[in-house]
């Protein structure tokens, strides 16, 4: 997992402002998009906002862009109160998720407009264009229309284009989401290399965890229009703060617990609770995969509390894979394992689980919708009580 | 595999011959009444007498003829523009900010079709009153009533030229990079639809060089109001005008849309001229008896 990049440490460019988001509130037609949606981005930062779809994702982008008007709430940029100002003065640089570039003006044109509307002198404005496609590795495409790019050239052109009037915010709204998943994970890449390049504070939305993972400074998640958890990417994946974080980021399984005191009895063991204000009582456990190690096979003493079961499946990953144990009685987790360990359980093999004791966050709320994304299924468990 | 291209060059060829029947049929069907025109303007006075091309040459002697063909010429232009000026940023507007109002703005556009022109008369006849009071007699003026003529032909050009284009995504890429809403109206949406203003320019032309109800009934001499009255003088010169602005009306669509043709392989593709050609033909020629 990536851990957190030091906020605006590696830009060599010049440095990005603060931008702060209070309270922000929006309602359409009596559902509220956003409900007291706060965040502060530091200089320099790069924020991935996560969350699932409809969360309101797209629509606090819009409020910070100004495309939307909030119905309260404030949006301070560089300690400026911005929220009353029309998106053309805010000095924004935004990329869309849909394609956005002027189709009857060529990729440099594209970048060079918001110069042109700056008024900078035509030979200034072509120099910088210029800059700015090679930042973005299309120097060669420079006289392209957009009909002539692929859809990874045109978002190029785009991130560029945003770039080019050196904005005070970079706003980026699932800019990787039309394109396929080897070009996305490759512009991800770049966005994240121009980003630190250039040091603009950057609000990045995605509905894919991984990217918001792999890019961030830091990753918000949201539920429902306000934010539920904001922290590096590693802080959010190995301690997520809620249970609605700790499924959607990441795969867990949802196991059936019994809480008492400050502890959940979760398959025999006794794990502590990262929320010891839970009250006692049955709950779901929410455990990662890598939470379990193979003890062995059956048969081997050596251990406490051994779980037994049968493999039921194996999904091989690269270094990791993922194995299916049913433990019986209706009750099947996933666990994630090197796989030179793995391979030694293919599927009908008996094998022996363990559960580390890492504190264990447990909910009574129904699953949460499972991301979008090939690792992002969470297993539900019924039936078992703990 | 000698099976499959036998049967394909048979269908080809057949869909070949259907091709040629229809463009066949179509041509006769089109050119005969203009062949017709053609053939009665060079007859002479009598059925004895030999052909000649002077009915031809007296459209530059006929009184008052060049200068009706400039004022419909002139009123072709400044309808054209006016609609544009005034359609394009209204539904632009509506389409971004006012999407309630979609239903409406496409009703008000619309209403001129269902209305008879001998009926907006009796409701323009007042108002020109108003018209002629403030900006003098000219037949210019008549500009006015055609703007309203033409916009529900204009009016689906430009819807369909819209929906072809993301205009709020374009127009909110715009904002953000500094652009005011008359930027986005002028410099952004639309170059990118250039045929749906092409063509809605086209109809408006087509109509107004056509129009004869309105200009004859509020007493304006245009183009077909002096086809008419020629016509009863000397047949065969009004005959002559008729033809030759009808080719002159097609020689025009055909040079525009040769004018909207890509410039090499570097401009972004336009949908096609074609399909909106087809309404000009009916509401525009039909109306001089
Ligand atoms: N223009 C609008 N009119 C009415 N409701 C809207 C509008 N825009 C957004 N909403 C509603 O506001 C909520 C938040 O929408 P938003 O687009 O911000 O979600 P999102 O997190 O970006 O989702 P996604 O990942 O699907 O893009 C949703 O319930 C949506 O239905
Ligand atoms: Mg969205």
């Amino acid at each position: 997992m990536t851990e957190a990049v030091g906020v605006a440490t590696l830009g060599t460019g010049r440095a990005g402002v603060q931008v702060r988001l209070e309270d922000l509130r929006r309602r359409y037609a009596g559902v509220s998009a956003l409900d007291g949606f706060s965040l502060t981005l530091e200089p320099g930062e790069l924020i991935a906002l996560l969350g699932p779809s409809g969360c309101g994702k797209t629509t606090a982008l819009r409020l910070v862009a100004g495309l939307e008007d909030a119905d309260g709430g404030q949006v301070v940029v560089d300690g400026k109160d911005v929220t009353g100002l029309p998106a053309n003065k805010r000095d924004m640089g935004m990329v869309f998720q849909a394609y956005s570039l002027f189709p009857h003006m060529t990729a440099r044109q594209n970048v060079a407009f918001g110069l042109r509307l700056r008024g900078v002198k035509s030979s200034e404005r072509k120099q910088r264009a210029g800059d700015m496609l090679d930042l973005v590795g299309l120097s060669a495409q420079a006289d392209r229309y957009a009909h002539q790019m692929s859809g990874g050239q045109q978002q190029r052109v785009a991130l560029a284009r945003a770039l080019a009037i050196r904005p005070k915010v970079l706003l980026l709204d699932e800019p990787l989401s039309a394109l396929d998943a080897k070009v996305r994970a490759q512009l991800r890449d770049e966005i994240r290399r121009v980003q630190l390049e250039v040091g603009t504070t950057t609000l990045f939305v995605t509905h894919d965890q991984e990217e918001a993972l792999a890019i961030a400074d830091r990753v918000g998640v949201m539920r429902a229009g306000h934010l539920e958890q904001l922290d590096a990417p590693g802080t959010v994946y190995s301690r997520p703060q809620t249970p609605f974080v700790a499924e959607f980021v990441g795969l867990s399984n949802r196991i059936p617990a019994m809480v008492s005191g400050k502890t959940a009895e979760v398959l025999g063991v006794h794990l502590p609770l990262v929320d010891e204000t839970t009250s006692d009582g049955p709950a779901i456990a929410i455990v990662r995969p890598e939470a379990f190690t193979l003890a062995g096979t059956i048969g081997d003493t050596s251990l406490d509390a051994p779980l037994a079961g049968t493999v039921i499946a194996t999904a091989f990953l690269g270094a990791v894979s993922r194995i299916t144990v049913d433990l019986g009685g209706g009750l099947t987790v996933m666990a994630q394992l090197p796989t030179s360990e793995a391979s030694a359980y293919p599927a009908g093999t008996a094998a022996l689980l363990h559960l580390r004791t890492d504190a264990v966050l447990v909910t009574r709320e129904a699953a949460v919708v499972p991301a979008p994304g090939p690792a992002a299924a969470a297993v539900e468990n019924v039936g078992r009580a703990g | 595999m000698a099976r499959t291209r036998g049967i394909n060059a048979r269908r080809r060829r057949r869909l070949n011959v259907f091709r040629t029947v229809v463009l066949v049929l179509l041509g006769v069907f089109f050119l005969t009444p203009l062949f017709a025109m053609f053939e009665f303007t060079t007859r002479g006075d009598t059925p004895s007498s030999p052909r000649s091309l002077a009915a031809w040459g007296e459209i530059a002697s006929a009184p008052n003829l060049i200068s009706s063909i400039v004022t419909s010429l002139g009123l072709a232009v400044i309808t054209s523009v006016a609609m544009i000026v005034l359609l394009v940023p209204t539904m632009i507007w509506v389409r971004l900010r006012l999407p309630r109002l979609f239903r409406v703005i496409e009703f008000l556009c619309l209403l001129p079709l269902t209305i008879p022109a001998i009926v907006l008369v009796v409701g323009l006849a007042p108002v020109y009153l108003w018209v002629t009071y403030f900006f003098g007699d000219s037949a210019l003026t008549l500009s006015f009533a055609y703007v309203i003529l033409v916009l529900p032909y204009t009016f689906r050009a430009l819807d369909a030229g819209m929906s072809a284009i993301d205009v709020r995504t374009m127009s909110e890429a715009a904002r953000s990079l500094g652009a005011g809403w008359t930027t986005v109206m002028f410099r952004i949406i639309p170059p990118n639809m250039r045929a749906a203003l092409l063509n809605a320019s086209l109809l408006s032309v087509a109509l107004v060089l056509g129009e004869f109800t309105l200009a004859n009934l509020l007493n304006f001499l245009n183009l077909q109001v002096e086809i008419n009255q020629l016509g009863q003088a000397n047949a065969p010169v009004s005959i002559a005008v008729a033809l030759g602005s009808l080719l002159f009306a097609f020689a025009l669509l055909v040079s525009l849309s040769f004018v909207d043709r890509p410039r090499g392989s570097s401009a972004p593709p336009d949908e096609g001229l074609i399909a909106p050609l087809a309404p000009v033909e009916n509401a525009t020629w039909g109306q001089q008896a």
